[in-house]
């Protein structure tokens, strides 16, 4: 029963919401018939009952957090300083928002107002880490490309060649280098290169991949509306 | 009843009513007893070798099953491949590091690596903090495990999940750290990213089908069997129509224009 119960619901809502978003969507009057009323209630509700499901789970996440980083700094394990800016961070945030400290009075009082001490924190705080991590990219994608561009196998050449002459193309170097080519060799000119390189072969290969995309979510789907997904429980 | 489903939609339901038999079709085969060859896949094939190595190493496999939250049909797919990472770690005797960012893919998260160490014999071995929640923060998220990676220095990372732009500073991170890394994701735009960075990676439908694959049930590899029947169908039509529609202009055929009109009206969403 106890893997029963969920393989059940899980088909059951999930050929409810199949079936919903073929059935009409009736005008303003709302004149429709109440199976049709039934699925679109359904449809229309059943992200919103996710949301309350995941605000619930959130106390599931804090505790987990929580318990984590207490056991962690009580046992002194390794690096448990870090778990001490966790805990204060987490703390505190938690007590300047649910207080809503520093801005307008009451829980009235929006926490974006100006003053508010939870706007202080996002803008002077959260906003700039998150802003510096992401301009961490610009070096990791440097790393990463230089292995991936590295001379180790046919594929990885033609890699190479292909984002040397795709950044060229993108560069007033590379209109300048090719410049000299007449018009009747233009389809060799690296910018144009470039262009056919993203928009024939590139968008080719995307393409592929969303087919196959599409065609293994509905078998995913299917597999897990007949209970055979490992997901849900379903493994035998 | 006539009047309670949207007429001008059925392309949809036909090609998805044609989708399911070819899936039902091919399970049907295999619990007749037949076995499709199934090819290999590189990524799926390394996961096995990464835990052994990580078991050899004495050091965690870490598993990162997206950012997304379990409304995501990718997460979703992520936990069928936790559950067979989970027993391959419960049979090496390996230490399993999961973080997440949602706190309802942790309690499925959690429950599939319970069945996955009963499943195995080895349910003692199970511990609930092997999965632990991080922040629903993406970047937060990703902060706090890069720094999981750079201290505990993984053998092996999964990547497997939806990933947006925390998907390098993951990627790149494990990689720093030396892991053996195998990515799987259906987020198209970050592919590239986990190309370059990682050691495998599961590109679109093998990501969906790798469940299947690693389960070895045969129904769900059946279900393999259909799922290479509709893209079949679909390279003969990308290729067919084009090719009989210009044939069709050469030779005057009226009828190759209906069918481009059919084909079109059928993928029409």
């Amino acid at each position: 029963m106890k893997r029963l119960i969920p393989r059940v619901i899980t088909s059951v809502v999930g050929i409810v919401l199949i079936v919903s978003a073929f059935v009409v969507r009736p005008g303003d009057d709302g004149g429709a018939a109440w199976p049709v009323q039934a699925f679109l209630y359904v449809d229309r509700n059943f992200s919103v009952w996710f949301g309350i499901l995941a605000v619930f789970a959130f106390i599931l996440g804090g505790a987990s957090l929580l318990k984590n980083h207490v056991s962690k700094v009580l046992h002194r394990r390794r690096d448990w300083p870090y778990s001490v800016v966790t805990l204060v961070s987490f703390v505190g945030v938690l007590v300047i928002g649910l207080f809503k400290l520093g801005g307008p009075p009451g829980l009235q009082g929006e926490v974006t107002d100006p003053g508010a001490w939870l706007l202080v924190v996002f803008d002077g705080l959260y906003d700039p880490l998150g802003s510096a991590l992401y301009a961490l990219l610009a070096f990791f994608v440097a790393s990463a490309a230089y292995r991936a561009f590295r001379l180790r196998s046919l594929e990885s050449s033609i890699l190479l060649v292909s984002a040397f002459v795709v950044l060229l193309g993108r560069t007033p170097l590379g209109t300048w280098l090719s410049d000299f080519l007449p018009r009747s060799l233009g389809f060799l000119r690296i910018d144009t290169f470039s262009v056919w390189i993203m928009s024939v072969p590139n968008v080719a290969g995307q393409r592929a991949i969303l087919i196959g995309i599409a065609v293994g979510v509905v078998a995913l789907t299917l597999r897990i509306l007949a209970g055979r997904g490992d997901a849900e429980g379903g493994r035998s | 009843m006539s009047n309670w489903f949207d007429l001008s939609t059925w392309n949809l339901a036909l090609v998805l009513a044609a989708m399911g038999a070819a899936v039902w079709w091919g399970v049907r085969g295999a619990r007749g007893g037949f076995r499709p060859a199934i090819r290999r896949i590189a990524g799926v094939e390394a996961m096995e070798e990464a835990v052994g190595r990580a078991t050899e190493l004495g050091r965690p496999v870490f598993y990162v099953a997206g950012t997304q939250d379990l409304d995501d049909v990718q997460t979703v797919a992520s936990m069928g491949i936790l559950g067979a990472v989970g027993r391959m770690t419960a049979r090496h005797g390996c230490n399993l590091v999961m973080p997440t960012d949602r706190s309802l893919v942790l309690a499925a998260a959690r429950e599939v690596l319970r069945e996955s160490y009963t499943a195995v014999g080895r349910p003692d071995s199970y511990a609930p903090d092997m999965v632990s929640y991080i922040s629903d923060d993406q970047f937060g998220f990703a902060a706090r495990v890069d720094g999981m990676i750079a201290r505990e220095k993984p053998a092996a990372c999964f990547l497997q999940g939806a990933f947006f732009a925390e998907s390098l500073l993951l990627a790149e991170a494990g990689a720093h750290a030396g892991a053996l890394q195998v990515a799987g994701t259906a987020t198209n735009h970050q592919l590239p990213f986990l190309v370059a960075a990682c050691d495998h990676v599961l590109i679109g439908e093998e990501f969906f089908a790798a469940e299947a694959y690693l389960s070895g049930d045969p129904e769900k590899l059946g279900s393999l069997r259909g799922q290479d029947v509709v893209k079949n169908v679909a390279v003969l039509l990308l290729l067919g129509v084009p090719l009989v529609v210009t044939l069709a202009g050469v030779a005057g055929w009226t009828w190759a224009g209906n069918l481009r009109d059919f084909v079109l009206r059928l993928l029409q969403t």
